[in-house]
């Protein structure tokens, strides 16, 4: 008798939804069928007022999927009353206290949970100081030498390509662009270092699209090699200006905080010269974020001390660095200094190496 | 018992042979023991019971003779001989051991011997050569790397750190006095923006005091309008002009819009027509469009390109 009541009526309620307390209760509500009423009667008198789930229920447990899912829906509906209530009292409470409420919460950003990295430099290091100045840009930095680039591509480069290096070139001041007609990279090194070159950049290509590069500092420098994707060429530029004038630009470098990154960093501004010169108002950014590092090449106006204009001019692209060789060229001998592990260096979202 | 005229009978045109490949205009032969690698009644080895041909292995070559003496014997059926490394001596050997042999045969393995040594040759100078590495990409670490890359993207809100990098080096003066924006009005503006931002908070009262002002210096600015343009008050001139980028900056968020080679002047006029295009208190509009005619040529050329933004 117990046993036949409780179904029947707990299943038109389950179809009137307003029954928050299915199926499972009725073995639970097997005992007595005047207990079972009673909690019927408390079920409805908490109702009206917030959802109650006894606290062995769950959702899941509900055998017909179209019940499940209801069910599951409301529970969310009520999930976010209870959160937007919350975040209104919270508001309220702020506004209550006013000045003295307390500062408010930084959301968390991949930046700011990123993994201490023992090798993040310290701007006031004396060793990394020393280091940088007989490493193999002191040259360059005491303004001995002056950047000479020779940029070319791997065999047989398609027009996107061509086109994306006499691009570079006129970013880059005193760049040349030769052909490479098949020849070996080991044979066209020393040829550059006795005409003084000072690097090397070879860009890769793949499937008519630029997707390596190889950047060589050539007296015995280190050898880059870097992954390039979203190359955009000027012509497909919303919102442009002219072709970059001859002068150099400048040159701001962000975010290259570790170790490694300061050499990256350091190998980016040895391809510019020294001294910019401001009257052409170019500005080249070598910008990282979480290892991505974006290339994008502006002009600036400053409107007045509060505010700069930029327009966006020559080519922009990402690279990714992948691994990092001491010496030039030299794939098969060299020592490298790093090389990109997948495995291990991608396993974290919030490790970095640059 | 060898009956070769049969055997082709067979194979070469009647029915199948396993070995045959046939296309529109020639037939090939698959077989590995083939000299030409056609489909003749010279060139098929099995409808050949004399039968000779080069082969080569590991960038040795042999030279495999067949006699129907030994068709019985099929594990022993060809006999092979290997080849000096020496190509005049190897070519006097295959003379020396098909020496009653028919002339086609003795020819063509002559020939297929030097087309051998050609690409052996060829082989080990490719090598020293440049050789190229593939790399198999895969999809799904190409997929994630696309991605993260977007989310870098975002994440690093470029052109707000390049804009606040430029206006870093040029607050600490490494260009010098290319830029000489007036120091007093530079304090001016500081003081300015700290009174402005300390009541930014209370968003409703600052726009009352901000239309205070602006009604207060509506009537100013009316009952004096004269003496207003003809005074080349810098001061006043900056001060209004700071305010008024205040405003352009609330409503316009005008930070984008950007000529090339522009003076500092025709900057000014810009910004004050387009803010009298924006809310235009009907008076000051008067009076400020008075000083902008000042330079109306200016103005005209500017205007069409002060609506573009860029980004």
């Amino acid at each position: 008798m117990d046993i036949t009541e409780v179904p029947v009526s707990q299943d038109n309620k389950g179809k009137k939804k307003k029954n928050k307390k299915p199926k499972k209760k009725s073995p639970e509500g097997n005992a007595e069928s005047s207990g079972v009423e009673k909690e019927e009667e408390k079920m409805e008198k908490s109702e009206p007022g917030a959802a109650a789930f006894p606290p062995t229920f769950s959702v899941s447990e509900i055998k017909n999927k179209q019940r499940r899912h209801l069910m599951f829906m409301k529970f969310k509906q009520e999930k976010r009353k209870q959160k937007m209530q919350l975040k209104k009292k919270k508001k309220k409470e702020r506004e209550a206290l006013g000045d003295k409420a307390p500062p408010k919460e930084v959301p968390k950003t991949i930046e700011n949970q990123r993994v201490f990295d023992e090798t993040m430099v310290d701007p006031e290091d004396e060793e990394v100081a020393f280091d940088e100045a007989t490493d193999e840009f002191s040259a360059y930095f005491n303004g001995l030498t002056n950047p000479k680039v020779l940029i070319t591509t791997s065999d047989r480069p398609r027009g996107r390509t061509v086109r994306f290096c006499e691009q570079l070139a006129t970013v880059i001041p005193n760049a040349h662009v030769y052909y490479r007609r098949g020849l070996a990279l080991k044979r066209v090194i020393p040829q550059c270092v006795a005409r003084n070159f000072t690097y090397l950049m070879v860009i890769n290509e793949d499937r008519k699209m630029p997707n390596g590069m190889v950047l060589c500092h050539l007296p015995d420098g280190p050898t880059a090699h870097f992954k390039i994707s979203s190359v955009r060429l000027r012509k497909e530029m919303k919102r442009r200006g002219k072709d970059p004038t001859e002068h150099s630009p400048e040159v701001i470098l962000n975010n290259f905080s570790t170790r490694l990154g300061h050499s990256i960093g350091r190998l980016f501004a040895a391809l510019f010269p020294q001294d910019p010169q401001f009257v052409g108002r170019q500005v080249a950014t070598f910008h990282n974020q979480r290892d991505f590092i974006f290339f994008r090449f502006h002009r600036y106006i400053f409107k007045n001390e509060k505010k700069v204009g930029i327009q966006e001019l020559g080519p922009r692209f990402t690279l990714k660095l992948r691994s990092l060789q001491k010496g030039t060229f030299d794939s098969k001998f060299g020592e490298y200094e790093w090389v990109l592990k997948r495995h291990e260096m991608d396993a974290c979202r919030r490790k970095f190496q640059l | 018992m060898q009956h070769d005229d049969v055997i082709w009978d067979i194979i070469g045109n009647k029915q199948f042979c396993s070995f045959k490949v046939k296309t529109k205009s020639q037939g090939f032969c698959r077989n590995e023991y083939n000299i030409t690698g056609l489909c003749n009644r010279s060139s098929c080895p099995l409808a050949n019971s004399q039968y000779a041909t080069i082969r080569e292995e590991k960038g040795q070559c042999f030279l495999y003779m067949k006699v129907i003496e030994r068709a019985a014997f099929p594990a022993k059926m060809w006999e092979k001989v290997k080849l000096s490394k020496n190509y005049e001596k190897a070519l006097e050997q295959i003379d020396e051991n098909l020496i009653y042999w028919p002339r086609f045969i003795r020819h063509k393995c002559k020939q297929r011997f030097t087309k051998i040594t050609q690409y052996l040759i060829r082989m080990r100078k490719l090598v020293l050569k440049r050789q190229r590495k593939l790399v198999p990409l895969s999809r799904k670490v190409e997929r994630r790397e696309k991605r993260k890359e977007e989310k870098a993207l975002i994440a690093a809100q470029l052109d707000n750190a390049i804009e606040k990098e430029l206006l870093e080096r040029l607050k600490q003066g490494t260009y010098g006095d290319i830029y000489n924006f007036p120091v007093h009005a530079f304090d001016r503006a500081l003081e300015q923006q700290d009174a402005e931002s300390e009541s930014e908070s209370e968003e409703e009262e600052e726009e009352e005091e901000v239309d205070d002002e602006d009604v207060g210096k509506r009537e100013f600015v009316a009952d004096e309008e004269v003496e207003e343009s003809d005074l080349s008050d810098f001061e006043e001139m900056n001060k209004l002009r700071t305010s008024s980028d205040e405003e352009d900056e609330e409503e316009e968020e005008s930070s984008e819009e950007e000529e090339e080679e522009e003076e500092e002047m025709e900057m000014e006029t810009k910004t004050k027509a387009s803010r009298s295009k924006g809310k235009s208190p009907a008076n000051g509009s008067a009076a400020r469009k008075k000083r902008a005619y000042v330079e109306i040529e200016y103005e005209q050329e500017t205007e069409p390109a002060s609506k573009s933004r860029t980004t």
